[in-house]
């Protein structure tokens, strides 16, 4: 397995009590309540994390994009990617990812992976999204049509890649008479492309159609499963056997002393991180199109489900994040490796209020008690229950 | 009384719409906003007792996958003049509603040709600078319902009509197609605000003077973009005057249209 240390970059001294108050950390939660002084020093001790996960021997490191929000300060992922660039020296740098329909112009996403590509001699890995749905309030682009948008964005930079320039690109949304990106990428053909999506069937059909890691997001671990098992499928359909590394879980990892104290210490940090800067109003989470009208409704048959807080023990029992003494996340982690078949493990070392020192402390007790254990495990078949 | 209400489909530009038709004379056409459901209101039955009442079903809407030709409102204006066009009607009073009112207004930039008169009530369509106004696509089904109306008792009872459970696979399909429409610009089309002079059809123009959607200052700002148009202003009325209010709404078009006759 491998194992990114991924970043979410929040905001992490938001008065929580505001979010609270207005019912969303999203879109219109207002932007007064962010100190650019604080902010600053945020991300230097963030972007310092990164660099320590490259130094204690991490697979990789990885950015993502969200705007408008307290949840995430990344609304440019490559301009946070471009300072770790010239640091990341022994792991992969991945960007997870752009939001493809919300650029009106997708070549300057062709061209920025390809400057990071350079700059770091082929590091880097591609994440396409569509974006979650506040990002099309937020954006102003149309929900109605981000999955078009998202395959023609996609086609676009992937012949912009690879074929020789200049040649005339016409599609619907996007009509440019010199398709001509200097520099190229610097891996043949490209940056391997990674598509991070909280669980759509037709994202994962189409993942597993074009061989693209799939990188399931916040999820219990059972529906984890369940998706990486639509993936395979999927591959088998398409004529081919779907390997571990073309399979990530994001999750979270903390590791304590004890059990015990482990939960004890991470409790407020992890629940602030899921009620209060994962709060949002639903109407913003599903604008029309985004997602088929069956998911909409789903959406809200469980409605009521995420109206009430999440305790710790809850995301830890259903396997959402792992805490607890080293050996338990050593155990926990080969369990749900076996159960879901993942090769790659996208997790965050910080979340919600992490203060800085104890993340670092977090980062290497995972580097020293994790890490070791998993260098080229494999999802191993899991045993009958009745040998 | 209601009227003996026909229901017809038509296969046009690729897209089958359904359209309930009801009354005798001079035809009048119904573009509905972006609330469209297949049923038959009062207002309608009212204004079938003096007119050929036609309602047609926006392609996209009802359940039905949204046509590939559509991108914008532009689309539905074209669309609608070649409707015009395969039923022939000539001399038509057309009355639209919210998103269907700025589909008239397009349609009417365009050719008034085939049009007696136009009755753009509440329409979507133009911007004003700090007008003010509702952001529907971050308003729940319920807050939507009860965006639309100043009387709670009337909101009440839509809600009740509105949300049944076995149409909302339908309402949810037809956000979609109202997002592709009007998300952006929200609610607007930058350029028609350049074109309504060449609205040459007589023009009635209907607001609620409650209307929280889409507040009533854009009453006065329609009224100056169509030349000769008249400004009516619904007091104790919200976004949807027909539905709120029918009587005197129906009396406020049929008078207006009858004023038309003796004039021409």
């Amino acid at each position: 397995m491998k194992i990114f240390n991924f970043h979410l970059m929040p905001y992490a001294h938001v008065d929580v009590e505001a979010i609270r108050k207005a019912g969303t950390a999203w879109v219109n939660f207002p932007n007064s309540f962010y100190d650019p002084k604080k902010g600053a020093d945020l991300y230097h001790e963030y972007l310092d994390q990164l660099e320590f996960a490259d130094e204690l021997g991490f697979d990789g490191v990885a950015v993502n994009e969200h705007h408008q929000t307290a949840y995430g300060m990344m609304p440019t992922p490559g301009v946070l990617a471009g300072a770790l660039a010239r640091r990341i020296k022994n792991g992969q740098l991945a960007v997870l990812g752009r939001a493809l329909p919300l650029v009106n112009n997708p070549l300057t996403v062709a061209e920025e992976f390809a400057v990071l590509d350079n700059l770091t001699r082929g590091k880097v890995i591609a994440g396409f999204v569509r974006g979650i749905g506040a990002e099309y309030h937020t954006m102003q682009m149309n929900p109605a049509e981000s999955q078009a948008r998202f395959a023609e964005a996609h086609d676009l930079i992937i012949r912009a890649w690879t074929e020789p320039g200049p040649f005339h690109f016409e599609g619907k949304y996007y009509k440019i008479r010199y398709v001509n990106p200097w520099p190229r990428p610097y891996q043949d053909p490209h940056p391997p492309i990674w598509t991070p999506s909280s669980g759509s069937l037709s994202t994962i059909r189409w993942s597993a159609q074009r061989r693209y890691t799939y990188c399931q997001t916040l999820a219990p671990i059972s529906a984890v499963a369940q998706t990486f098992r639509i993936y395979r499928e999927e591959a088998d359909k398409a004529g081919y056997q779907a390997a571990p590394e073309q399979l990530a879980w994001s999750n979270a990892i903390y590791v304590g002393e004890t059990d015990e104290k482990a939960l004890r210490d991470i409790r407020p940090h992890l629940e602030t991180y899921a009620n209060d800067f994962l709060s949002r109003n639903p109407v913003m989470m599903a604008p029309p199109g985004y997602t088929s009208v069956e998911s909409v409704k789903r959406m809200r048959a469980i409605k009521s489900f995420m109206k009430s807080r999440q305790t710790a023990e809850d995301m830890i029992e259903r396997g959402v994040v792992i805490v607890g003494s080293a050996n338990t996340v050593r155990e926990k982690l080969a369990a749900y490796q076996d159960m879901a078949g993942f090769g790659i493990s996208l997790t965050k070392t910080q979340f919600g209020t992490m203060p800085h020192s104890m993340v670092q402390e977090n980062q290497i007790a995972i580097a020293k008690e994790v890490l070791p254990y998993f260098k080229n495990r494999q999802p191993q078949p899991i045993k009958a229950a009745a040998e | 009384m209601t009227e003996d209400v026909k229901k017809t489909e038509l296969e046009l530009c690729g897209a089958r719409i359904s359209i309930m038709r009801a009354g005798h004379g001079q035809p009048l056409l119904i573009l509905r906003g972006g609330d469209a459901s297949d049923d038959w209101r009062p207002f309608m039955d009212a204004l079938a007792a003096k007119y050929d009442v036609i309602v047609p079903e926006h392609p996209g809407f009802g359940g039905k996958a949204k046509p590939e030709w559509l991108d914008s409102t532009r689309d539905y204006a074209n669309y609608y003049l070649d409707f015009l066009e395969a039923l022939d009607l000539r001399g038509v009073h057309v009355v639209g509603f919210a998103l269907g009112g700025w589909i008239a207004a397009e349609l009417a930039t365009r050719d008034c040709s085939r049009i007696a008169s136009l009755a753009l009530v509440s329409p979507f369509g133009i911007f004003e600078q700090d007008a003010g106004g509702l952001d529907t696509f971050l308003r729940s089904e319920e807050q939507g319902v009860r965006d639309m109306f100043h009387n709670e008792a009337v909101a009440e009872a839509e809600l009740a009509r509105v949300l049944a459970p076995e149409t909302e696979d339908v309402r949810l399909s037809n956000q979609i197609t109202i997002a592709q429409v009007s998300w952006t610009p929200r609610n607007y089309d930058p350029d028609l605000r350049k074109w309504l002079h060449r609205v040459h059809a007589r023009t009635l123009i209907v607001w609620g003077a409650q209307d929280r959607i889409l507040p009533a200052v854009y009453a006065q700002a329609w009224g100056k973009l169509i030349p000769g148009s008249r400004v009516e202003i619904m007091p104790d009325c919200g976004h949807a005057p027909q539905i709120e209010q029918p009587e005197r709404f129906v009396r406020l078009v049929d008078s207006f249209i009858a004023e038309q006759r003796a004039t021409s």
